[in-house]
């Protein structure tokens, strides 16, 4: 037993007037106000001897941050806070839905672009916005790739308002990370809560690996009886190398790099083995556009491999995800995206947008410029959280600051209204406090779309802050979708 | 067909060589150590850095081959490739890389070896203390062997992993005895005195031949007898006539059972090198040189890992190979 009866965990937590998420999936579904009720029940000490014993195994496992010095420091990963995360089975039913629906537009959209171009003829989007985007690839035009899927794996990122509402912060359609942690993750809660788990009815997350490896078989070159597939890695010095690792392990297949790969006079991909050249049908490759191919894209990459896009243009070789999807995920892509779901699908957007300025439009950037202390300010191009300006933390001069990059370059600049970013209680020095996070679920797509039960649920450790990014101080918990 | 990636077999090649190359270094220090006691002061830690030709390296980062800088030269020397901590931060990188591959207890065992590794500190290599860190730092590359045999998966890569580990290994023994022949140059007046057997009988405990050794002679202790032993027997695992044994066979069946086409070449050596292990008494070893004849066995054992290299892992390898080190030290 942990602690004695009367003890209740959570009795000084304090939301602060935000959405918390473990309160409301307590009060919406008996199973969460079992494990709700299973957490108060424990005590504050032994949560934190179990936590320790958590960040042990994850030292041990060489998976973990370490100060001794920063040639050791490749080896990050996102600090784990043991409280978990619970979506109930009718906040799950919103999720799976909303991103079904926003990855079949997302293909579409690709699809539209590549080809014919409709979308821009009829004025949807402006076409200077798909056309002059630094990640949109002429190289692609025409090419048709199979079952007419360009995003295979896709990352949404969402939070929720104070309301409890989800919204879409962003689409990660190039090479979306993290989803080693929702795996790993469970695992390490499996291991030191076994107790709290038991009886509540968690939807399993352990058979992802089983689920992409699915996927990209179904999009292989369609002559292949038995496809290979191998997932292309910039190496082992890439902050995400234990992810390819899980990723390769959970699939059974090969991890190579682009030294292992070469493309033959008849644009084919082998890989080199200890018994010569075996052929590559298929390529989950965790490598930027930019790198993949020195005799297209970046010719001083040594990550990639040369010929590839030969390989690819002729068909002879699938790419996870196919080049040129960032053009899809762009910050200012993504306002059109409730248009996009109207345009190819004639729905209504199961997930709503955050409110967006693009301040390329003159109504927005006057109404950004007016309201800027009311505004979130984010760069287009930026990944990670920099660049972002925060209008109510802001300083007179930061603000400043701000409108000049806004007028200089308008273009290069979304806004959009602060969010009143739901909470989770979270374990800290001070206690159990509320921390504000947000949640990346992975949608897999080969032929069709399935989306893994649970997500990456990012949680800002540091009071107050609303920047989840791992490089921003940022952590992870374990994600309870609930059975029922 | 294989489908064994070349770098992979080759990361599980060195990871293998990376940690028997731990272990014997921490045997040969470990010997050394012992011999050290016997009042020949700083003289005999000279002689290691002999026995691996690292003067240059040595002079250096230290003034003198005192116990304290030897000692930590290569335990503890973060910037010198043959130090203990640098061959298990190797193998921990090779296994960094074969994590697809690799069993997670392989994983987390060489993750939680090299962070002990990393923690050592002076004092705990002070010769007093020294024998303590070398006994758990064996029993570190032992738990490795132990944990790779238990939970390694059996295809190619498992064939690599046992030819890099025999291959290391007979490197190492000739090494070891090296060392004997480094310390004492005994003149003939030497040979046989009680002195003289007590070092023998060093060099085999540290090869962990003893017992097996007094298997097959009771009584009595020669150096043509443990020389002959950690030479020619065959049923001494770390004999060189066993590592080359084992060499050959691993080879064979990545041929046989794979049908691998590489590995023709390292096998026509490797049939030279039994020819002289078969034929050659331990007498006549003895009386023109040991020294020359492990010389050779080491050139030898590089070759045919450069032929391998060559066949397997995409290694650039003149026709006619040359005694360099391909990689690591030599």
């Amino acid at each position: 037993m942990d602690g004695p009866a009367d003890a209740n965990l959570f009795s000084t937590y304090d939301t602060g007037g935000f959405f918390c998420e473990l309160l409301a999936a307590s009060e919406r579904s008996r199973a969460g106000a079992r494990a709700q009720g299973k957490l108060a029940a424990m005590d504050l000490e032994r949560l934190r001897q179990r936590a320790s014993d958590a960040e042990r195994e994850l030292y041990n496992f060489g998976i973990t941050f370490t100060v001794y010095s920063q040639k050791d420091a490749i080896d990050r990963i996102l600090p784990f806070d043991v409280i978990p995360r619970i979506l109930t089975a009718d906040d799950w039913d919103v999720i799976e839905r909303g991103v079904t629906q926003r990855v079949a537009t997302l293909n579409a959209f690709l699809w539209d672009i590549y080809h014919d171009q409709k979308v821009l003829k009829d004025g949807v989007i402006p076409s200077e916005l798909v056309l002059g985007n630094a990640n949109y690839r002429p190289e692609m035009q025409g090419l048709d790739v199979p079952g007419g899927t360009y995003v295979h794996i896709n990352g949404t990122d969402l939070v929720r308002d104070g309301e409890g509402g989800f919204q879409v912060l962003e689409d990660n359609a190039r090479t979306p990370s993290g989803v080693s942690y929702v795996v790993e993750n469970r695992h390490l809660m499996q291991r030191a809560f076994p107790d709290l788990m038991a009886g509540i009815g968690i939807k399993s997350v352990s058979n992802y690996g089983g689920k992409l490896h699915d996927a990209l078989i179904d999009v292989a070159p369609k002559e292949v009886a038995e496809p290979q597939v191998v997932l292309l890695s910039p190496g082992t010095y890439n902050s995400a190398y234990f992810e390819h690792i899980f990723l390769a392990r959970e699939m059974g297949v090969p991890l190579v790099e682009g030294r292992d790969l070469e493309v033959d006079s008849r644009d084919r991909v082998f890989m080199r083995t200890i018994d010569g050249l075996k052929r590559v049908d298929v390529i989950y490759r965790r490598l930027n556009d930019d790198f993949l191919d020195p005799e297209v894209f970046n010719p001083d990459s040594m990550l990639g491999t040369p010929g590839l896009m030969r390989a690819y243009a002729k068909g002879n070789v699938t790419l996870a995800n196919a080049v040129g999807t960032g053009v899809a995920d762009d910050k200012a892509v993504y306002a059109y995206l409730p248009r996009l779901i109207d345009y190819y699908r004639s729905e209504e957007p199961i997930l709503r947008n955050v409110e967006t300025h693009i301040c390329r439009e003159k109504e927005a950037l006057s109404y950004t410029l007016e309201h800027l202390d009311e505004l979130v300010v984010k760069p287009v191009g930026e990944a990670g959280g920099y660049g972002i300006t925060v209008g109510p933390r802001a300083s007179e001069d930061e603000l400043d600051l701000c409108r000049a990059q806004l007028l200089a370059d308008p273009a290069n600049y979304i806004s959009q209204p602060m969010i009143r970013l739901s909470v989770c209680p979270t374990l800290t020095d001070a206690g159990i406090e509320p921390r504000h996070v947000d949640l990346r679920p992975f949608a897999v797509t080969g032929r069709s779309t399935w989306v893994l039960p649970g997500g990456l649920t990012r949680v800002a450790l540091r009071r107050g802050s609303l920047i989840v990014n791992s490089s921003q101080g940022g952590g992870s918990k374990d994600t309870w979708v609930l059975e029922s | 067909m294989s489908s064994l990636l070349s770098r992979y077999a080759e990361a599980i090649y060195w990871l293998a060589r990376y940690v028997e190359r731990a272990e014997n270094m921490a045997r040969v220090l470990d010997v050394n150590e012992t011999f050290s006691r016997d009042s020949q002061g700083g003289q005999n830690w000279a002689s290691i850095i002999a026995l691996y030709s690292d003067q240059d390296a040595f002079k250096e980062r230290h003034p003198e081959p005192t116990a304290e800088a030897v000692l930590s030269f290569y335990l503890l020397d973060d910037s010198h490739p043959g130090s203990i901590l640098s061959s298990v931060r190797a193998a921990r990188e090779n296994a960094r890389t074969l994590r697809p591959l690799i069993s997670t207890e392989m994983w987390v065992h060489l993750n939680t070896f090299f962070n002990r590794m990393r923690a050592l500190r002076g004092d705990d290599v002070a010769e007093e203390r020294v024998a303590r860190s070398l006994a758990w730092i064996k029993e570190s590359c032992q738990a490795h062997t132990g944990i790779t045999e238990g939970t390694f998966y059996r295809d190619e890569g498992w064939y690599f992993y046992e030819m890099g580990q025999a291959i290391e290994r007979a490197d190492q023994t000739t090494r070891l005895l090296d060392v004997k022949y480094h310390l004492l140059l005994p003149s003939v007046a030497d040979v046989g005195s009680p002195l003289d057997l007590s070092q023998w009988n060093a060099v085999l405990r540290s090869a962990a031949g003893y017992h097996a050794f007094r298997r097959i002679h009771p009584s009595g202790m020669t150096v043509a007898r443990v020389a002959d032993f950690l030479l020619f027997n065959r049923r001494f695992p770390r004999s060189v006539s066993a590592c080359v044994d084992t060499v050959n066979d691993r080879l064979t069946a990545l041929r046989s059972r794979y049908g691998l086409k590489g590995g023709g070449m390292a096998l026509e050596r490797l049939d030279e090198v039994r020819a002289v292990l078969d034929n050659e008494p331990v007498d006549r070893v003895l009386a023109q040189g040991l020294h020359e004849f492990l010389d050779w066995i080491q050139l030898q054992m590089l070759d045919v890992g450069s032929l391998v290299g060559r066949d397997f892992f995409g290694y650039q390898v003149p026709e006619t190979p040359a005694a360099t080190a391909v990689q690591g030290q030599s």
